[in-house]
């Protein structure tokens, strides 16, 4: 510290401030946000299902909240031509 | 009618039982017929901090699991006779808690008392969940520190979905109380100032309760700092918190022990 320290001494309560602010907006989200990807998840594969025969594990969806936009990604590996064939 | 009041907080050490123990003396003394209860099932600190430690037989894991009537547990306290105390049992497990055990003493509760104030355990576990879950109102403790409003926060959030009332579709009324508070330092730029904390939780304040010797001096001696110390600042913010609960306009004043410069100046600040 320099000897004139003090006199440029940064206050640290409105980093607490901001620091807090950040966090809880995700955390707030996220929390909210949880069950809402698992419902979606569940309810878009029985959509796809209906229609095509695809495996639990290839339908993803996720959700990621950002700070100025949010964004749902919905990720279907379709199945090959080879493993409809053989499963007819 | 009775009101059911939950002290709750998430985070530990924030000062629960001293906020439940001072508003319960603060309200009783005005006359009102107040039992304070002790959720902390395993970790009871209310009857020490009462000073009625040594007067325990019957708890509430005794009433709710039926073993003991109601009137035989609750602790009447001999400084102020309109406040009741139910201890936690200290030897059993928070899982002899259960819902339907706790909606009726509660349910019984109401009808003896003006206020039943919930002492809620830290944490988000059985305990705190059953401390606020048939609450009407919540009073969430929290220190001017990063790590407090966090968990008040997610307090609030579990205020808002997870109790009887807000399961019913009802408003959960929950209120600020902000403890440990320095407002030389908050000034200093050094601690949240009440506008930060306020701002972030988004719930009106209670009360501010000044950071104090006095609140060690009280629990060292088993007596709430609104009983042994009542012209003490802490004592001072406890007992227009108690006002505002009942529902009176006080004007919002960070009390001061100190006579000196900075404690009147920022002694008269307003949140």
């Amino acid at each position: 510290m320099s000897l004139f320290g003090f006199l440029t001494r940064r206050s640290t309560a409105p980093v607490a401030r901001d620091r807090l602010q950040i966090l809880l907006s995700h955390e707030r989200a996220f929390v909210g946000g949880n069950d809402l990807a698992a419902t979606l998840q569940e309810e878009i594969l029985r959509v796809i299902a209906k229609h095509i025969a695809i495996d639990r594990d290839k339908v993803k969806v996720n959700l990621d909240r950002g700070e100025s936009f949010s964004t749902l990604e919905i990720d279907v590996e379709m199945p090959t031509d080879e493993e409809v064939r053989a499963r007819a | 009618m009775a009101e059911v009041l939950v002290v709750t907080s998430g985070k530990g050490g924030v000062g629960k039982t001293t906020s439940t123990a001072s508003l319960g003396v603060a309200l009783a003394q005005s006359g009102q017929k107040v039992v304070i209860v002790d959720f902390d099932v395993g970790l009871r600190n209310l009857d020490l901090i009462m000073g009625a430690e040594r007067r325990v037989v019957f708890d509430l894991i005794n009433v709710v699991q039926g073993d003991a009537k109601l009137a035989q547990a609750l602790i009447r306290d001999k400084r102020v006779d309109t406040l009741s105390l139910l201890a936690a049992s200290q030897t059993r497990d928070k899982d002899a808690l259960s819902e339907e055990g706790v909606e009726r003493v509660i349910g019984e509760l109401r009808e003896k008392f003006d206020w039943v104030i919930c002492d809620s355990p830290a944490g988000i576990e059985k305990g705190a969940a059953l401390a606020m879950k048939y609450a009407d109102r919540a009073v969430v403790v929290t220190n001017p520190e990063v790590s407090s409003v966090r968990d008040s926060d997610r307090i609030i959030g579990l205020l808002d979905s997870k109790t009887a009332k807000a399961e019913r579709g009802e408003r959960m009324e929950k209120q600020l109380l902000l403890t440990r508070y320095d407002p030389v330092r908050a000034e200093r730029g050094d601690m949240l100032k009440t506008d930060d904390v306020l701002e972030i939780l988004s719930i009106p304040l209670l009360g501010i309760i000044p950071d104090s010797e006095e609140v060690l001096k009280a629990s060292n001696l088993g007596s709430p700092v609104t009983l042994s110390s009542p012209t003490s600042a802490p004592a001072r913010a406890y007992f227009d918190a108690a006002k505002r609960l009942r529902g009176e306009t006080v004007p919002m004043t960070v009390h001061s022990d100190k006579s000196g410069l900075l404690g009147r100046l920022f002694g008269r600040r307003v949140a």
